[in-house]
């Protein structure tokens, strides 16, 4: 029985100027095929001009269950947004 | 379209479901997207890794009935075309595998399951492509049924499927068009190429109804497939609307419907059409349809033929990186 090619996780820069985004995953036997097999599944209909790959486990993910404490820092900080402060009309466009 | 016949589980009441559970399920109600790693019921990960590799599988054996003709197509224009559709087909598998892999399932596991017969693929794919209109048949009828399907999913509660669902329906509308392209040359050509799209028509009229799965009085698992987001419209509801959309399309070709129940129904706002012969589609799906032998005996002979390769490139891959290795620790 074969072992299964490892996994790598892919990521797209759309368009010049924008982030590389994560499109999905593929199997492939190393980076060099991932990014092959990349073109292949992931811009087929120009979706991209550079490709990243990663190797699936080696991304570290925070954990869901702790998505409360981990945020929490910012949801109690509401002064972090322009909104939170009240300027008259009269001064003028802020 | 193709997850036809997925049973469900873990169907219960609210009150009761586990403090866990009804939170998930509130999760769900509110229109939150599930991501991986996220607590889910169990009943809810077997379900979607059932219906999504089901989806997978007939995305991968819809390759076969339409590669059979890449060699004939009649221009080498068509030819280039069926072969990228095709190659979508492909993608789109891919794409529905990953998806499933992210619930804790290994697209191995899943392509045994389906070379084994333990996981089935849509009913539509062991029918055989017998000429030239076929192609355009299935593109116009079997990915018309499928988009009728899968629109509606890229709303679907696990945010892997969803995200794979809006991949696949934006190349998907290409894939019908180009059947619809083919169904028009034929309709309008001689006397003997109508004929034949006729015939396409008739053969596919009725395995295209059956792609949505059981009548809903019939579809057991329906119900708690739709509490968790995971269907969204009812078997009947697709079908109809399948229909209301196919009728006009076909009137355009000078084709006729295989349907003498046919009448519109002003009262409802949509066609009434027969019923396909259930016992049909469940022999079909038990694997006694025409095509079911040929179509897993191609899977698993490309899968066989294959393992030489995928052996290869990881033995190179892992002498490669044995080699980089060495020249990195010669060099500190």
């Amino acid at each position: 029985m074969s072992s299964e090619w490892p996994l790598w996780e892919i990521f797209i820069r759309g368009q010049h100027g924008l982030n590389h985004r994560h499109v999905g995953s593929l199997h492939a036997p190393d980076a060099e095929m991932a990014i092959r097999n990349a073109r292949d599944v992931y811009t087929r209909r120009n979706e991209g001009v550079s490709i990243w790959v990663v190797p699936s486990n080696s991304i570290t993910a925070s954990s869901p269950s702790e998505k409360g404490p981990l945020f929490e820092p910012s949801n109690s900080k509401v002064y972090r947004h322009p909104t939170f402060f009240d300027i008259p009309e009269e001064v003028g466009h802020m | 379209m193709y997850a036809q016949l997925v049973k469900s589980e873990g169907a219960k009441p609210r009150e009761e479901m586990t403090a866990e559970e009804i939170a998930f399920q509130d999760r769900i109600d509110r229109g939150e997207k599930i991501e991986p790693k996220e607590w889910m019921p169990d009943g809810y990960r077997k379900t979607l890794i059932r219906q999504i590799g089901q989806h997978a599988h007939s995305e991968i054996v819809g390759q076969l009935p339409e590669g059979n003709w890449i060699t004939r197509a009649p221009t080498l224009e068509r030819k280039a075309i069926l072969l990228a559709k095709v190659q979508d087909e492909a993608g789109h598998g891919l794409y529905l595998y990953s998806a499933a892999e992210t619930l804790g399932v290994s697209r191995d596991e899943l392509l045994e399951k389906l070379h084994s017969g333990n996981m089935k693929y849509s009913s539509i794919f062991n029918y055989p492509t017998l000429n030239w209109a076929d192609i355009g048949a299935v593109g116009w009828l079997v990915d018309g049924a499928a988009i009728m399907n899968q629109v509606p999913l890229q709303r679907t509660s696990y945010g892997p499927y969803s995200r794979a669902m809006i991949r696949i329906c934006k190349e998907e509308s290409f894939h019908q068009r180009q059947g619809y392209d083919i169904m028009m040359k034929m309709a309008s050509g001689t006397p003997e190429q109508k004929a034949m799209a006729q015939d396409a028509l008739n053969r596919f009229w009725y395995p295209a109804l059956m792609m949505f799965g059981p009548s809903d009085k019939d579809s057991v698992h329906s119900v708690q497939s739709m509490a968790w987001k995971i269907k969204i419209n009812t078997n009947d509801e697709l079908r109809q609307k399948f229909v209301d959309q196919t009728v006009p399309q076909a009137k355009y070709l000078g084709l006729s419907i295989p349907d003498e129940n046919l009448a519109w129904n002003e009262e409802k706002g949509g066609w009434d059409f027969s019923e396909p012969d259930w016992s049909e589609f469940f022999a079909v799906i038990a694997g006694n349809g025409p095509c079911n032998e040929e179509r897993l005996g191609a899977r698993v002979k490309a899968w066989e033929d294959g393992a030489w390769f995928r052996d290869g490139l990881m033995a190179h891959a892992e002498k490669a990186e044995s080699r980089r290795r060495a020249s990195r620790m010669a060099a500190e």
